[in-house]
C-alpha cells in the first residue's frame, strides 16, 4: 500500500522500484548467475544443501528482525548458538542421558533452549531495564557466551551418533529438510505474532516511537525483553540444528559470525535499523540471498575471506537502499 | 512590482488522491504574506512543492524572475528560500549549536568545524530572540517552544530572500509570539519576504500584508489584510456564509451544565522534582479545570505527575476517594485517565503506523480476543471515530505521517476518547487545528465533560481557558499559586494573575 501512496521526495522510478523489490531482484540475479556459471547448480542435491543451511540463518534472522524492530540489535546470537549446541550432546551423552535415552533426548532439546531463554532474558533486562545500549548490552554475551560453551566442553569437539537427535538437522518430510519445515512454521507463527497480536502491535509501536508507545500505556520493558528472549530461543534452536547436521558440536565454530549473517538477512529483508518494521518473510528472503551468495562464492572457489567482503558489500547496499527509502 | 514568487496551476496527487487541484500563490518582495486554509487544504504540500521536497504533477513556479525547478530543500536554501516546516525537522539528540549551524558550519583550516565559533554564532542568533540557553546541551532537552524558536532562528539566520514559516507560533506563548513578530517585522524592513501559515487568524492582522486562502487543494482567494475581517476569512476558508458563522460564536467550550459536587481527583502538595515543587488541585465531575501559567511554570510536569510519568516525591493524590500513585502510564490508563501530550511528533504519533493502528494504540489491551487483536471491532471503532471527528484521511490504513497536521491531532484525540476515560488531561488540544475543527474539538470536549467526566486543560490560548474552564489553577515556578473561578474570569484577569506572580518573583 505504501508503494502507492507514499510519494516522498523525488526519486527516479528505478530506485522506487528497487527499494520495494530490491530483495527479489537480487535473488533473481543471483539465481540466474548461478544457473549460468555454477556447475551442477540446478540439482536436487544442491537445493537440499542450500535449504538445510539456509534454515538456520533464516531462523536466527527472524528473531533478529524482532529485535531490530524495537530499534535494538543482538550481537550474541552466534554465542547463544554455540552455548545451546554445546549443552545438547553434554546432556544426551551424560550418564543420565545414556541410562534413559528418551528422557535424555527430551532434556537435550529442552534444556539448551531454556539456557538460551535465560540468555535472552539477560540481554533484554540489560537493554530494557538498565537501559544500556543494545550493541553494548549484547556484546557481553557475544564475548562470554562462546567462552562458557568452550569451558563446558573443555574446548573439545564432541562427536556423537544419535540418529533421533540428528533428525533435527538431517530428517526429511516429503523430501524437504525438516529444518526447512521448521523455519516455515516459525515464520508463520511469528508473522501472526507481529501482525495480529497485541504484543506485535506494541513491538512495532515501540520501534516506531518509543515515547508515544509508553505514553499510550505500552509495556515497553516487557515487550523489549520478549523480543530478545524470542531471538535468543530461536538462536538456541539454530544452534541445535547445526549440531544435529554435523553430528558433532564444536563450541568454537558453531554460530561463528552468525550475528553478521542474521543482521544482513534482516536488513536485506527490509527491517529498518531504526525500528518500527518487522518483515518476517523478508528475513527469510534475506537469509536465502545471504546463503546463495555464500554458496556461489564457495562453489566457484572464492576464498572465505573474500566471501566476507561480499557479505559486507551486501549489507552496505541494503542499508544504502534503506536510507534512500526513508522520509 | 514584479512578484518575488509566483506559483500557478499547481497540481499534486498522492497515489491517485488529489492534494492540490489548482493552487496558486503570489508573494511580493518585502511582503509578509499569509497562507490560510482548513486542515488538509494543502498549505504544507504547496510549501513542500516550492522547496523541492515534493515534485509537482503540473504547474508553474517563478522565483526571483526565473522559472524554478528546485528539487531538494538544499537547493531551495541556496536559492534563497529558508523554511521552517510544520513538523520540526531538527535533531533532538544533537546540541542546539549543531542544529542551528547544520549545513553551514564555520570551519578552521577548511575542514575542521570551529566549535567555539559555532557556539558563539548560535548564541548571537538566539539572542535576537531573547533566548539565553546553554547551546551545547542537546536540543531535545528543551521545551517544544524553545525548539520551535531555534528552528525559526536557524531559518532567519540564513540570509534568505523568502522565509517560510509553517505554523511557527503553534507552541509559543504570547511573549514569544511577540518576539517572533519583532523578527518578522525586521525581516520585512530589510526587504525579505515572509510566507506565514497559521490558524491563529488574529495574528495575521498584526503582521501580514496580504492573505491567500486555500480550500480543498485550491486557491480560492487573495486579499489585502486591511480590506478583510476575521469572519470574512473564516467564511472563505470554510466556504460558508459569514453571517451564519457569526451567529454561532467562536468557541464551543463555553456553556455546559454545572459541575457536580463529587470530587474525582484530589491532588495535594505534590512534588516530582525541581520543575514541580508544590502542586495542589481538585477536580470535580463535570468540570474543566484549566492550568494557567507561563512556559516552564510546571503545567506539563503537573500533568505528567498525574499520569504516572514522573514519580511523586512528596504529597499525595486521591482518585475517586482512593489513594492513587501511578508509577506507569498504563496504570493511569487503567484508572481511566487519558493524556493528550503537547508534542505531537515526539510523543504522539507513530509515523510508520496507520491511522487505525495509531488510533487504537492506547486501547489495545481491551481489543484482545482469543489471544489476538479483534480486527473487526477495531475497524468498526476506528471508522466511527473517523466519522465523528471528521478526520480527513483517504482510508484508515493510510500511514498517519501522510495526514495533515491538524488531522493527526484529531487522531490522537480519538486515541484517548476511544479508551472511554473518566479524566482527560489535554495539553494544547487544539494546537494546529483549523478554526472549524477547533470548534468541533471543543464541542467534543464540552460534550465529554457534560457526560459527567472531567478535564484538565492546558492551553496557551487564553481565550480557550477563560471561556472553557470552570476554574483556572495558576501556576508559577512549579507551584500552584492561586485559583480563579468562573464565571467572572476575563482574559485580563488571567493575564494579571500570571503577571502578578511573575513580578512578585523578580
Ligand atoms: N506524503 C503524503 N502522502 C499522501 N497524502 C498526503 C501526503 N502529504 C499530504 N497528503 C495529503 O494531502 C492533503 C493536504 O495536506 P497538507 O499537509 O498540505 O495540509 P495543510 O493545509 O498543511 O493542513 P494542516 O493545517 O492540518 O497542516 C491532506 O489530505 C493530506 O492527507
Ligand atoms: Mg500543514
Amino acid at each position: 500500500m505504501t508503494s502507492l501512496t507514499s510519494e516522498g521526495p523525488m526519486r527516479t522510478d528505478i530506485t522506487t522500484r528497487l527499494k520495494h523489490h530490491g530483495g527479489l531482484v537480487a535473488l533473481a540475479i543471483i539465481l540466474l548467475f548461478n544457473i549460468v556459471v555454477t556447475p551442477n547448480f540446478l540439482q536436487a542435491q544442491t537445493l537440499a544443501v542450500n535449504i538445510s543451511q539456509v534454515a538456520t540463518i533464516a531462523i536466527v534472522a527472524m528473531g533478529m528482525t524482532l529485535v531490530i524492530a524495537t530499534g535494538g540489535i543482538d550481537l550474541s546470537v552466534g554465542a547463544v548458538m554455540a552455548l545451546s549446541g554445546a549443552l545438547a550432546p553434554l546432556i544426551f551423552l551424560s550418564d543420565f542421558g545414556t541410562a534413559y535415552p528418551a528422557l535424555g533426548l527430551i532434556a537435550a532439546l529442552l534444556f539448551p533452549l531454556v539456557a538460551a531463554l535465560v540468555c535472552g532474558l539477560f540481554n533484554g533486562v540489560i537493554v530494557a531495564v538498565l537501559r544500556v545500549q543494545p550493541i553494548i548490552a549484547t556484546l557481553i554475551l557475544f564475548i562470554s557466551g562462546r567462552g562458557i560453551a568452550q569451558v563446558l566442553t573443555n574446548g573439545n569437539l564432541q562427536t556423537f551418533s544419535n540418529p533421533e537427535f540428528s533428525y533435527l538437522g538431517t530428517g526429511k518430510i516429503l523430501g524437504f529438510p525438516f529444518q526447512g519445515w521448521l523455519a516455515i512454521a516459525i515464520a508463520c507463527l511469528l508473522f501472526w505474532l507481529v501482525n495480529r497480536t497485541v504484543f506485535g502491535r506494541y513491538l512495532l509501536a515501540i520501534g516506531g516511537n518509543e515515547r508515544a508507545a509508553k505514553l499510550a500505556g505500552g509495556p515497553v520493558r516487557s515487550v523489549k525483553i520478549g523480543a530478545y528472549v524470542i531471538c535468543s530461543v530461536l538462536s538456541g534452536l539454530a544452534g541445535l540444528i547445526v549440531v544435529a547436521i554435523n553430528s558433532a558440536s564444536d563450541a568454537a565454530r558453531n554460530g561463528n559470525l552468525m550475528e553478521l549473517d542474521a543482521i544482513a538477512a534482516a536488513v536485506v529483508g527490509g527491517a529498518l535499523l531504526q525500528g518500527g518494521k518487522a518483515p518476517i518473510f523478508g528475513a527469510i528472503l534475506g537469509a536465502v540471498i545471504i546463503q546463495l551468495v555464500k554458496y556461489t562464492l564457495l562453489a566457484n572457489g572464492v576464498e572465505d575471506e573474500v566471501a566476507l567482503i561480499a557479505k559486507a558489500a551486501i549489507i552496505l547496499a541494503a542499508v544504502y537502499i534503506q536510507q534512500a527509502r526513508k522520509e | 512590482m514584479a512578484p518575488l514568487l509566483a506559483m500557478s496551476g499547481i497540481k499534486k496527487h498522492f497515489g491517485g488522491v488529489p492534494a492540490l487541484r489548482s493552487a496558486s500563490l503570489e508573494v511580493a518582495p518585502g511582503e509578509v504574506h499569509a497562507l490560510i486554509g482548513q486542515n488538509g487544504a494543502g498549505k504544507s504540500t504547496l510549501i513542500k512543492i516550492l522547496t523541492g521536497l515534493y515534485r509537482r504533477d503540473e504547474g508553474d513556479i517563478q522565483f526571483a524572475g526565473q522559472p524554478s525547478f528546485l528539487s531538494s530543500p538544499g537547493e531551495a536554501q541556496s536559492a534563497g528560500i529558508a523554511t521552517i516546516y510544520q513538523e520540526l525537522n531538527l535533531v533532538p539528540l544533537r546540541s542546539v549549536s549543531e542544529n542551528v549551524v547544520m549545513g553551514q558550519e564555520p570551519r578552521s583550516f577548511g575542514f575542521m568545524i570551529n566549535w567555539p565559533e559555532a557556539h558563539k554564532r548560535t548564541r548571537d542568533i538566539l539572542s535576537r530572540f531573547g533566548i539565553e540557553i546553554d547551546v551545547t546541551a542537546p536540543l531535545g532537552s528543551y521545551s517544544t517552544a524553545i525548539q520551535q524558536l531555534v528552528a525559526i532562528a536557524r531559518a532567519v539566520s540564513m540570509d534568505a530572500k523568502l522565509v517560510i514559516m509553517d505554523e511557527p507560533t503553534s507552541s509559543l506563548d504570547s511573549s514569544e509570539v511577540e518576539i517572533l513578530f519583532g523578527v518578522v517585522r525586521e525581516l520585512k524592513s530589510s526587504g525579505v519576504s515572509v510566507l506565514y501559515v497559521s490558524h491563529f487568524l488574529d495574528e495575521l492582522f498584526q503582521i501580514c500584508d496580504r492573505v491567500t486562502i486555500m480550500r480543498d487543494g485550491q486557491t480560492v482567494g487573495c486579499r489585502e489584510i486591511a480590506d478583510t475581517s476575521k469572519l470574512d476569512l473564516i467564511a472563505a476558508m470554510l466556504g460558508r456564509d459569514a453571517d451564519e458563522i457569526a451567529a454561532e460564536g467562536l468557541t464551543e467550550l463555553a456553556g455546559g451544565k454545572k459541575a457536580y459536587d463529587e470530587i474525582v481527583l484530589d491532588v495535594d502538595k505534590v512534588a516530582t522534582g525541581p520543575r514541580l515543587t508544590d502542586f495542589s488541585m481538585t477536580l470535580h465531575r463535570g468540570e474543566i479545570v484549566g492550568l494557567g501559567g507561563l512556559l516552564g511554570s510546571g503545567r506539563t510536569e503537573a500533568a505528567r505527575s498525574i499520569f504516572g510519568l514522573d514519580h511523586t516525591t512528596t504529597g499525595s493524590m486521591h482518585l475517586n476517594g482512593k489513594a492513587f500513585k501511578p508509577s506507569e502510564p498504563s496504570e493511569a490508563i487503567r484508572a481511566r485517565i487519558g493524556f493528550l501530550t503537547e508534542d505531537r511528533k515526539a510523543e504522539g504519533i507513530v509515523p510508520h503506523m496507520s491511522v487505525r493502528e495509531n488510533l487504537t494504540l492506547a486501547l489495545l489491551p481491551s481489543l484482545r480476543k482469543n489471544g489476538q487483536i479483534d480486527l473487526e471491532r477495531e475497524k468498526k471503532l476506528v471508522s466511527e471515530f473517523i466519522q465523528k471527528l471528521g478526520i480527513k484521511t483517504s482510508h484508515m490504513d493510510q500511514p498517519i505521517r501522510e495526514l495533515s497536521g491538524g488531522n493527526q491531532q484529531k487522531v490522537l484525540l480519538a486515541r484517548w476518547l476511544a479508551t472511554r476515560p473518566d479524566i482527560l488531561i489535554l495539553d494544547e488540544p487544539t494546537r494546529g487545528v483549523d478554526v472549524g475543527a477547533k470548534r468541533e474539538i471543543q464541542a467534543i470536549i464540552r460534550n465529554f465533560v457534560d457526560e459527567g467526566h472531567a478535564v484538565i486543560l492546558i492551553s496557551s490560548e487564553f481565550e480557550e481557558l477563560v471561556e472553557g474552564a470552570n476554574r483556572i489553577v495558576v501556576m508559577h515556578e512549579g507551584k500552584a499559586v492561586s485559583e480563579l473561578t468562573n464565571p467572572g474570569i476575563t482574559e485580563n484577569a488571567l493575564v494579571k494573575a500570571l503577571a502578578h506572580h511573575e513580578d512578585a518573583a523578580t
